[in-house]
């Protein structure tokens, strides 16, 4: 990382502290450095910030956010913090439009030795319900890279700081849940792996357990 | 004033390294895995960094004591929202009370505005929130909304900033002297919330309010509570007050502080919490610290004010 990059990060981790106040929970898994997926839920263009920050600093490094080209590719200012800072893996979401496999750029990703962070609702999840249906993405993955671990992570209270549409945050205090890891079992379908990870993520919400 | 200030000082780091050395034989005696003396250990290193940074804020004089407080502020104001039922629909009320409120009553506070920072949040907060929450039309839980938004600011802001409105009040004789009534006021009432924890594990048996807060005893209370308010009659020498006044004046702020804690109890027992965050070691989040200098501080401020400040 450059040192504009590395102000920057310093920033945006600043900036997530003193509006979030955000705590790890390493519930299911020690912060170590291995590979892994980490997947989470996804109601706010934060969401990947949160994670990012309560990383330890050697794994926040090896650990690259899977995102929408569309999104981070619109302006110069979004493309240095997607490219430079985050380090994203910007993948075209238009099967239509697009020239190169989005397993394809994270397979690469991973065999480069770094972790990935993706979310697999696919999209900001604004509803009632704790989760949207999976996209099969995962499952892919899971079944390309059956050695990597599958780490859920669920984000509490970032929907509340940031509700869509607001333009100013709203410091509440936030959790990053990490959960069990999973790996695809023998025989497995990808219907019952989606489900199986669906309620690994949902299990972790403070809301469920109370 | 600096002479005095020295030796208070002085006297908070005596206080601290006996605390430390003190934990340290108890560590050698209950083995370095027993969950008290760990919980206790950062209790009182929590206590060595608050402390350093109340030195820092009050070299650093009005200003510093004003900031430091509105910080205080800040993160017990995201403690307290984050248990509340306010849905998207009171975002501009709440940005306003962070971003717009939270600085004015600080402001005014640094100008020793009394007919501003007095009535602010009581009056035009209280009454211009809810009007910001009605812009979105949606009437669930409102009342519940808007009351719990109220009862942020009052807390968490409030409250908190009549500590640092201590430094304008003018009391005739004790020009220059005001941010003695901010050290008398923490001083007692943090020794209180200490000696009832000390009195209570070693004599405390009979329970004072199983339901609220089950670790409160009737021994560590009156026993907290009398020891603190003999320390407060014993520092009548920094403030404007006699012997038996400031003897008087703990008494109040002690037990003030003991309800506090009870309040902030109750209610982080219905939101189903054990503390209010966790950025303070040992002690839990803000609040936690704060409680009882939230319930004392504006009962301190007015009846000095009442009695000994020229207005």
């Amino acid at each position: 990382m450059n040192l504009a990059s590395r102000i920057t990060a310093a920033l945006i981790v600043g900036f997530a502290r003193a509006v979030t106040a955000v705590r790890g929970v390493w519930e299911g898994i020690a912060p170590v450095q291995e590979q892994r997926i980490y997947f989470a839920n996804h109601n706010s263009h934060g969401d990947f910030v949160l994670i990012w920050t309560v990383l330890p600093p050697d794994l926040r490094l090896r650990a690259r956010p899977v995102a929408g080209a569309d999104y981070w590719l619109t302006s110069k200012l979004k493309s240095f913090i997607g490219r430079d800072v985050f380090n994203a893996v910007l993948i075209d979401r238009n099967p239509e439009t697009r020239n190169v496999d989005p397993m394809a750029q994270m397979s690469a990703a991973l065999k480069g030795g770094d972790s990935l962070i993706l979310f697999p609702e696919g999209t900001r999840n604004t509803g009632q319900s704790p989760l949207l249906p999976f996209k099969s993405g995962l499952f892919h993955l899971a079944t390309a890279n059956p050695e990597i671990d599958m780490v859920p992570v669920w984000i509490e209270n970032l929907n509340r700081v940031m509700p869509k549409g607001a333009l100013v945050p709203i410091p509440l205090i936030c959790t990053v849940t990490f959960g069990a890891a999973m790996r695809l079992e023998a025989d497995e379908d990808k219907a019952n792996f989606l489900a199986r990870a669906e309620s690994a993520l949902v299990a972790l919400n403070p809301e469920r357990k109370n | 004033m600096n002479g005095h200030f020295i030796i208070l000082l002085g006297l908070v780091l005596t206080v601290l390294l006996i605390a430390t050395g003190a934990a340290q034989l108890l560590k050698r005696r209950a083995g370095a895995d027993n969950l008290t003396i760990q919980n206790l250990t950062a209790r009182i290193n929590a206590w060595w960094v608050m402390v350093a940074i109340m030195a820092i804020a009050f070299l650093a004089g009005t200003a510093g004591v004003v900031i430091l407080f509105a910080i205080c502020s800040f993160a017990a104001l995201r403690e307290f929202l984050t248990l509340t039922n306010t849905a998207a629909a009171d975002h501009w009320a709440l940005a306003a009370a962070v971003f717009i409120v939270l600085p004015l009553q600080y402001l005014s506070v640094g100008m020793g505005w009394y007919g501003f920072y007095s009535i602010f949040i009581p009056v035009y907060a209280f009454l211009l929130m809810p009007i910001l929450s009605t812009l979105h039309g949606q009437s669930k839980n409102f009342l519940i909304r808007v009351s719990e938004a109220q009862w942020a600011l009052m807390i968490a802001v409030f409250c908190v900033s009549h500590v640092p409105a201590l430094l304008s009040l003018n009391i005739p004789g004790y020009e220059g002297k005001n941010l003695f009534l901010i050290f008398f006021l923490i001083v007692v009432v943090q020794s209180s919330d200490v000696l009832q924890y000390v009195w209570g594990k070693l004599l405390g048996c009979r329970k004072i309010a199983p339901t609220l807060s089950p670790s409160k005893t009737l021994e560590g209370l009156v026993g907290g509570v009398i020891s603190a308010s003999l320390l407060g009659a014993a520092l009548f020498w920094i403030t404007p007050f006699s012997v038996l006044q400031a003897f008087a004046l703990s008494l109040v702020i002690t037990l003030m502080g003991f309800f506090g804690g009870l309040v902030m109890s109750a209610i982080k027992r219905d939101r189903g919490v054990k503390d209010w965050g966790h950025l303070i070691a040992g002690h839990g989040g803000f609040i936690d610290r704060l409680d009882s200098v939230i319930f004392s501080a504006p009962i301190f401020f007015h009846i000095v004010r009442f009695y000994w400040d020229l207005h």
